[in-house]
């Protein structure tokens, strides 16, 4: 029997047993759909994190003062350290070491805010001009704090606030009460969304020496620097440690996160993220391979006569064999092929639903995918195919 | 030309030993016509089986056409089966799901025959049986006659020396059975072998020689001389 022959013969057999092969089909092609959906899922999540820490700045460093984060405990006293602040003086120390491009020192607070007859709450950002480079920010319209003019009273206006407080009129300009104070609108930020959990569009950024003032503060929530380039990160790190230690008084009460090592931490965590569910996709393959040992050893035992018969006319053991092993190859073959396409359409549908999300399968998934759902359903046929091969022709025969 | 020499073959039922063939001595030459009967459990279908290669003897010589066949390797066997014999059961074994033209095609795909010459040669016997009309449906859809015509059509396709055939009319009526019965005959008449299994009497009665079987031994073997 030619190869062809093998095929094609094979091929009109599924055929004809429509509803066993189609169910069979489909739960292949839904193992491996779920393989590419859910690593395209994994894969796509992976990349979102990842564009998310990019677009705050690149070559980034976060100073945070050392154990001051968790303010109004005691916990400092117990261990019997002086809880230091970080403060704008730190700043500037930073801000000279050779490896620093820029820094931008950061205050958060909560004030009122009100104009033309409207009040609310908003959160007030204290930093300095170099916050827009440094943590990828970008205007609408106007201008930033001005360089070296902390001094001024001026303000920037998160993009949903300043359509909020100023709907029908130019905001650029105008008068604004923050807190007691009164500043002049000099920009408006772009509207950005969401990122790292800190939505710009509903904030207001006021020079470091007025949030200082106004919350009653010398110390700062957080130093952001942006390094030279990207070799210069650790040691950048290094000096900014050893910087503040020094002013510090040889004590190490500082934390410096680099962007890196967070992307590289959720990068691996999310990369086996993806694999695990990628695992847990590849058990419905295996089922669906059991699923194929069962219904072509029911085939076996079904068609007895007929592999009789086909012994009696000349058919050789290995000829039987291939018959029914090229059966689940195209069983299998067909759930592949069937699969990536729900797969792919699956990802499709997951982009459209959340643009926000690239939810790309990987390359790699697609293909392991269509290859376990091959080997296992390949696999799975040997034992019922040797079963078929090596029936008793006589005993096959008589059988009705 | 089909030689059997001091062929045995036993089945375990249980505890119990079975003789099907004991000791068998037979010489068929090409050509001949010839019954074999006895009652259910003589060991006629067991010396079909044999005869056709789809059983193995325990001992004994079996030569076809001047070569032991009896060691021969599976697949050679496989290659004598579809290229010297035919095989016509009484309950048909058409493979429900091809239509008529794709059942006589069978051996023919089997071998490896190209596609082209398989469907000049389906189409020839298709004619020769009466079963042009026919050749699309499958076997549900035809009559019992018309089915054993498949089967025969399907046995001949490849031009077997050796035709053999267990109860070919045992699933038919009277009439039909006796068409099929000519069909058989011819093609004894053209020079192939035929060895027909039955315990009917009256259908035994018309082949040339005559051997009748009884616990797996050959009890007579009448030739007659009319032939």
């Amino acid at each position: 029997m030619t190869l062809a022959d093998t095929l094609q013969t094979s091929f009109r057999t599924v055929l004809s047993y429509r509803i066993r092969s189609l169910l069979i089909v489909l739960a292949m092609a839904l193992g491996v759909a779920s393989v590419v959906v859910l690593t395209a899922l994994g894969d796509g999540a992976r990349n979102y994190v990842i564009n998310q820490f990019s677009s705050i700045g690149t070559n980034l460093l976060v100073v945070l003062p050392g154990r001051a984060e968790t303010s109004g405990s005691f916990l400092g006293a117990v261990l019997g350290q002086t809880p230091r602040d970080l403060t704008l003086k730190d700043a500037q120390l930073l801000g000279r070491l050779p490896q620093v491009r820029r820094y931008a020192p950061l205050n958060v607070g909560a004030a009122e805010l009100s104009a033309v007859n409207r009040l609310r709450e908003v959160t007030v950002l204290g930093s300095n001009a170099d916050l827009i480079p440094v943590r990828h920010m970008q205007l609408a319209q106007g201008s930033f704090l001005a360089h070296g003019t902390e001094r001024n009273a001026q303000i920037v206006l998160g993009a949903k606030i300043a359509r909020e407080f100023f709907p029908r009129s130019q905001a650029i300009g105008q008068r604004v009460r923050l807190g007691d104070s009164r500043f002049i609108v000099s920009g408006v930020l772009a509207s950005q969304g969401e990122s790292m959990g800190f939505n710009t569009d509903e904030i207001v950024i006021i020079p470091i020496d007025y949030a200082q003032q106004m919350f009653n503060t010398t110390s700062l929530f957080r130093i952001l620097i942006e390094a030279k380039s990207h070799n210069d990160i650790e040691p950048a790190k290094r000096a900014i440690l050893a910087a503040l230690k020094q002013s510090h008084d040889g004590e190490e009460d500082v934390t410096v996160i680099t962007q890196d090592a967070i992307l590289a931490t959720f990068d691996r965590i999310l990369h086996t993220m993806t694999l695990a569910v990628a695992g847990i996709a590849a058990v419905s393959l295996i089922v669906a391979g059991i699923l194929v040992m069962n219904v072509m050893l029911v085939a076996v035992n079904q068609r007895t006569a007929e592999i009789g018969l086909l012994k009696a006319i000349g058919a050789t053991s290995s000829d039987i064999r291939r018959l029914f092993f090229a059966e689940a190859v195209w069983l299998s073959f067909a759930g592949a092929v069937f699969g990536s396409l729900l797969g792919q359409l699956g990802s499709l549908m997951l982009r459209l639903a959340y643009p926000q999300l690239p939810a790309w399968a990987p390359v790699w998934a697609s293909i392991a995918g269509v290859l376990v759902a091959l080997i296992t359903g390949i696999a799975a046929c040997l034992w019922p195919a040797n079963q078929a091969a090596r029936l008793d022709a006589v005993q096959a025969l008589s059988k009705r | 030309m089909i030689r059997l020499n001091a062929i045995t073959r036993t089945f375990h039922m249980g505890d119990q030993v079975v003789h099907a063939l004991n000791d068998i001595n037979l010489v068929i030459t090409s050509g001949e016509y010839v019954s074999i009967m006895g009652p259910s459990g003589s060991g006629k279908s067991t010396l079909l089986n044999i005869i056709g290669l789809l059983d193995r003897p325990d001992s004994g010589r079996y030569e076809l056409d001047g070569r032991l066949v009896t060691d021969l390797p599976e697949i050679e066997q496989a290659r004598i089966r579809r290229e010297k014999i035919g095989f016509v059961f009484q309950s048909f074994h058409l493979v429900p799901r091809l239509t008529a033209a794709e059942n006589i095609e069978l051996p023919l795909i089997l071998s490896g025959v190209p596609q082209e010459q398989r469907q000049i040669r389906v189409d020839e016997a298709l004619q020769a049986f009466e079963l042009k009309q026919r050749a699309q449906h499958r076997p549900a859809e035809l009559s019992g006659g018309q089915r054993q015509r498949v089967a025969i059509a399907r046995a001949t396709i490849m031009r077997p020396s050796v035709i053999l055939a267990d109860e070919p009319t045992g699933n038919l009526d009277h009439q039909i059975g006796a068409e099929v019965m000519t069909l058989l005959e011819n093609l004894h008449h053209s020079g192939t072998t035929l060895i027909i299994v039955t315990h009917d009497r009256e259908l035994g009665a018309r082949a040339h020689r005559q051997i009748a079987m009884r616990d797996g031994k050959i009890l007579t073997d009448q030739s007659d001389d009319t032939r």
